[in-house]
């Protein structure tokens, strides 16, 4: 009895020990192999893409992410730059993709005559992107290519 | 009281009688150097007059453009960027032509009168009034093409070809082409803007 406890003793402190050396290993990675006294180097700021090239949505209710830069663009009560250019009304003169039907609807899939109050914030929805490493892998596979290979012959 | 008044106008009486007297005792010349040399002092000291409040800090020494106008504008790009040219208030705000700029003083001179009797004195009344001055802002701008923008940026120095494909589209249909002026797409560059339904190309 005493013995059998001593040891699940030690075994639990085993896993504990290398949960916890799995984790700091990771720590360490994320904080660029140094450890918690030191403050690391930060990486330069990346600069947000202002291409102006659409890019690809992962799947179809994807908020498309922005291709251009918005420093400094203002979407207040007062007033909102992005519709500036992307309402129904202003896409003749910026030539500007329109917001799409989804955001004139209300909760009950009412359209409304103007932009739904619950699509006036852009930013809750659409972000810029910047050209960076993703730091943590990601497998997500697209849709697309799921129902080809379902499709193909196995 | 009566007393008071007579008085009062017997010295503006006097006054007048020595000054439009003819100088007995002065020579022409003296006179006409002398009335060079105060022209010259007037002239000199009313330039600098204008110099001095031409500048940034004087625009900001009074509360209302420090804690709401400036605030704003140190967050944006005229205020910080990777050149480090900065626009203060003045470059925006006055006209560098002399004519103009003595016209837009004495209409600044209401706006001082604005802050000795309080019509914009707490953040409440200025952002009820914020609407009308940037009305004014934008009249003046688009009635003298953006003038003060075009200080720094020239259309004809604009390299369209390091430009987004947004911005460079853009100032070659509707710049190049003088259909529009800067303060027509550019807005609230440099400030928060005030409620702008109503104003063509918003909501
Ligand atoms: C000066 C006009 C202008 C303003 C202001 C503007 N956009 Fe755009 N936007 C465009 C144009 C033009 C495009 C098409 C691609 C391009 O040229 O960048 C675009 C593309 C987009 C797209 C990609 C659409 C797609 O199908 O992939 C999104 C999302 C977007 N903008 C969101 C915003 C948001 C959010 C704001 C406000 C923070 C904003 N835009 C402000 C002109 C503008
Ligand atoms: C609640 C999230 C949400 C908000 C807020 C929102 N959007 Fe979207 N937006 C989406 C989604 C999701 C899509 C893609 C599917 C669709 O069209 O509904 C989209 C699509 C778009 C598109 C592409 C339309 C097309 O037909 O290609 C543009 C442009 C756009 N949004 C602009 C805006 C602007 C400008 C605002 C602010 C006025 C805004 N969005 C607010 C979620 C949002
Ligand atoms: C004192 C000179 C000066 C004046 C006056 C001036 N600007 Fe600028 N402007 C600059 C500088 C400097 C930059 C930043 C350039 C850079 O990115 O390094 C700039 C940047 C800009 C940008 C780019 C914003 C961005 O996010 O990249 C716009 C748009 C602009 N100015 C419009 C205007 C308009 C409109 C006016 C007139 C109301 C004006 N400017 C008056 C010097 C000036
Ligand atoms: C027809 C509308 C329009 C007019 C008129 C216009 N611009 Fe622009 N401008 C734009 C758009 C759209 C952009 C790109 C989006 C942005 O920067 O917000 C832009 C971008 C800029 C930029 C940044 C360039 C870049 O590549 O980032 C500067 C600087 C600028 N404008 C200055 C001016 C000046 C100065 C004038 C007047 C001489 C002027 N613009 C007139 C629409 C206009
Ligand atoms: C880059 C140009 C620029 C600079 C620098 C600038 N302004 Fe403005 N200002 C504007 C424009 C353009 C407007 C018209 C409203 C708008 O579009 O935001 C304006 C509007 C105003 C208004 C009217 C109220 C409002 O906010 O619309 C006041 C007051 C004002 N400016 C004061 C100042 C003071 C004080 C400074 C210096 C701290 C300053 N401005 C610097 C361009 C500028």
């Amino acid at each position: 009895m005493r013995i059998s406890s001593f040891c699940a003793v030690i075994a639990a402190v085993g896993v504990l020990l290398a949960g916890g050396a799995s984790l700091s290993e990771e720590l360490i990675t994320l904080r660029n192999g140094l450890s918690i006294d030191q403050e690391a180097a930060a990486p330069p700021l990346p600069k947000v893409e202002n291409h102006d090239k659409r890019r690809v949505r992962n799947f179809a209710e994807q908020p498309p992410t922005i291709p251009h830069t918005i420093r400094g663009y203002e979407v207040t009560r007062n007033a909102n730059k992005c519709l500036s250019c992307h309402s129904r009304i202003q896409t003749g003169e910026s030539q500007a993709p329109m917001v799409s039907v989804t955001h004139f609807m209300d909760r009950d899939n009412q359209v409304l005559a103007t932009v739904s109050p619950r699509r006036y914030f852009c930013n809750q929805c659409h972000v810029v992107q910047e050209d960076v490493k993703p730091l943590v892998n990601n497998d997500f596979v697209d849709v697309e290519l799921m129902l080809r290979n379902s499709e193909a012959p196995q | 009281m009566m007393g008071l008044i007579r008085k009062a106008w017997g010295l503006v009486v006097w006054i007048w009688s020595t000054a439009s007297r003819p100088a007995r005792h002065l020579s022409i010349g003296f006179l006409a150097l002398g009335g060079f040399f105060a022209g010259v002092m007037f002239w000199g000291g009313f330039n600098t007059a204008l110099e001095a409040t031409n500048t940034e800090a004087f625009c900001i020494s009074c509360h209302e453009m420090e804690n709401n106008v400036f605030q704003e504008l140190k967050t944006t790009v005229h205020y910080s960027n990777r050149s480090g040219v900065r626009a203060s208030c003045p470059d925006c705000h006055v006209p560098h032509d002399w004519t103009d700029k003595i016209a837009r003083k004495m209409q600044a001179s209401k706006e001082v009168w604005g802050t000795l009797f309080g019509t914009i004195d707490t953040r409440e009344k200025f952002l009820a009034n914020r609407r009308k001055l940037a009305g004014h802002e934008w009249e003046r701008l688009k009635a003298n093409n953006s003038l003060e923008c075009r200080n720094c940026h020239s259309p004809e120095g604009m390299d369209i070809t390091v430009q987004s494909v947004r911005a460079s589209t853009a100032h070659q249909t509707y710049l190049f082409t003088g259909e529009k002026t800067c303060i027509d797409c550019h807005k609230g560059i440099a400030h928060e803007l005030p409620d702008m339904t109503g104003v063509p190309g918003w909501q």
